[in-house]
């Protein structure tokens, strides 16, 4: 049985904590530089053109993304012909979040919630493992920050509602959220499941390429439908009025009780900040 | 693209009359910063008829958390938080002077009418936006709460930090026009 030691998780998780809070990925930079084309309004064009030079200046100076850094969300994929040595898993994602956050100049944005008082190193991050086929550990390392987390809704909407009552929350929520969660944003929709997995599919959905396209036709034609609708709304860049108000629209689908239709929207500011390693 | 102005604290009423929604306004100079904390502790402050640890009169205030300075660096990230988290204490501290304050997103109908009763502007600088504003800092240090840690206030000097008013003291907003001048007919329902 391959063997994965705590100690190649601490380090993994600690780099990848540090680079994802520091350099945008590719896809991410390539939409910011479209919208600094396609975008109709100036101010929100000022807006793209400040982002570009963020990440510049973030990759180049080694000044955080963003001052928020984030809640640090770890989504684990455990291939099940693996073997963890060296201490407890769930230590060792923990204690890379620790790491890295003081290591990397990050800000330590975890408290208690009703007392407030901070835990000092940003841990516990959230964490979920799913045991998955063969002998990789696929870590993926999500900052998330606090306006847009705060902007996020989950309904129990009725069967009867169906997809009009889905379209409907979703852009509902996006236009209420207005200017609030750093937009353009990407917009994660979790349907189906129950009340928990609808939420986890949301998030999940936020971890996709915002260049890639849903493999199930149907689902496409929803995403895009719901971006056009969103981008309706003319909130735009930095909530300053214009066409991009979301870089994309995610769906994530999955079976639910007959009795039940879950709806999750999980908003994303433009600094979606992720990084995965394999282990 | 609208004028730019450049802002240098104290302000005046005249200067923050002057403002209308869409200007593009660089600020310099000295600002503070401020969090839900220590504007709760600015408040109860002034609620127990204590002196404030800073004079608000004229002045601008930051909404920022900043993220750790690396050793020899003035300050980490550095971008905006979200406003509305401030709104039940800022019409207070309008009564006491403050001219202006810098942060993200909408407020409340509360502080926009607090902003025309007092001649004061809500700013906007780009959330996300953390390094690029970092680079505008040129000095930064704890004036009160220093047990806030990044929550503390401090006082900042900076140069040309860019920013856009959302709310002038006219009744001016900016989030709600630009909204309205880009908005389109859509099938589905807002």
């Amino acid at each position: 049985m391959r063997q994965i030691a705590t100690e190649k998780i601490i380090q993994a998780v600690k780099e990848a904590v540090i680079a994802a809070n520091y350099e945008l990925d590719e896809d991410l930079l390539a939409a910011l530089a479209r919208g600094e084309r396609e975008e109709e309004s100036p101010a929100g064009r000022e807006i793209f053109r400040q982002l570009l030079e963020n990440a510049r200046i973030a990759r180049e100076e080694r000044i955080p993304l963003c001052q928020d850094c984030g809640l640090a969300v770890i989504f684990a994929e455990l291939g099940q012909e693996a073997h963890i040595v060296g201490g407890d898993f769930e230590a060792a994602l923990q204690e890379g979040v620790r790491q890295g956050y003081g290591e990397g100049y990050l800000r330590k944005s975890l408290c208690h919630p009703l007392t407030r008082k901070n835990t000092g190193d940003n841990t516990p991050a959230v964490i979920h493992t799913e045991i998955v086929p063969g002998d990789r550990l696929k870590l993926t390392v999500v900052p998330k920050g606090g306006g847009s987390e705060n902007m996020s809704k989950l309904f129990m909407l009725k069967p009867a509602e169906g997809l009009p009552g889905i379209k409907e929350r979703v852009v509902a929520t996006v236009a209420e959220a207005g200017p609030n969660p750093c937009p353009p944003i990407i917009v994660g929709v979790g349907i189906g499941g129950n009340f928990e997995r609808s939420a986890f599919l949301a998030k999940k959905a936020l971890l996709r390429r915002i260049a890639d396209t849903h493999p199930d036709p149907e689902v496409a034609a929803l995403e895009r439908e719901l971006l056009t609708s969103v981008n309706h709304l003319g909130i735009g860049p930095g909530g300053l009025g214009g066409r991009l108000t979301a870089l994309a629209v995610k769906v994530l689908m999955q079976p639910c009780h007959i009795a039940s239709l879950p709806l999750a929207v999980n908003l994303q500011c433009h600094a979606s900040r992720h990084k995965e390693v394999v282990l | 693209m609208s004028r730019t102005v450049h802002l240098r604290p104290p302000l005046t009423d005249e200067l923050v009359r002057d403002l209308v929604m869409g200007d593009q306004v660089l600020v310099s100079g000295v600002i503070y910063t401020a969090r839900d904390a220590a504007h709760r502790l600015l408040v109860e402050l002034w609620e127990k008829r204590q002196e404030l640890p800073v004079d608000l009169h004229g002045q601008i205030l930051y909404y920022v958390g900043p993220s750790p300075a690396r050793p020899g660096r003035v300050i980490g990230a550095a971008g905006p938080t979200t406003s509305s988290r401030m709104d039940r204490y800022t019409p207070t501290l309008l009564k006491l002077g403050l001219k202006a304050m810098i942060g993200k997103g909408k407020r409340s109908p509360e502080v926009i009418e607090a902003l025309k009763v007092h001649t004061a502007v809500y700013l906007g600088a780009t959330g996300g936006a953390g390094a690029l504003i970092s680079k505008c800092i040129k000095a930064a240090e704890v004036v009160a709460f220093p047990e806030l840690g990044p929550e503390a206030v401090h006082r900042l000097v900076v140069e040309d930090l860019p920013t856009i008013v959302i709310n002038d003291c006219h009744g001016g907003d900016l989030y709600e026009a630009g909204r309205r001048k880009y908005a389109r007919e859509t099938g589905t329902r807002p």
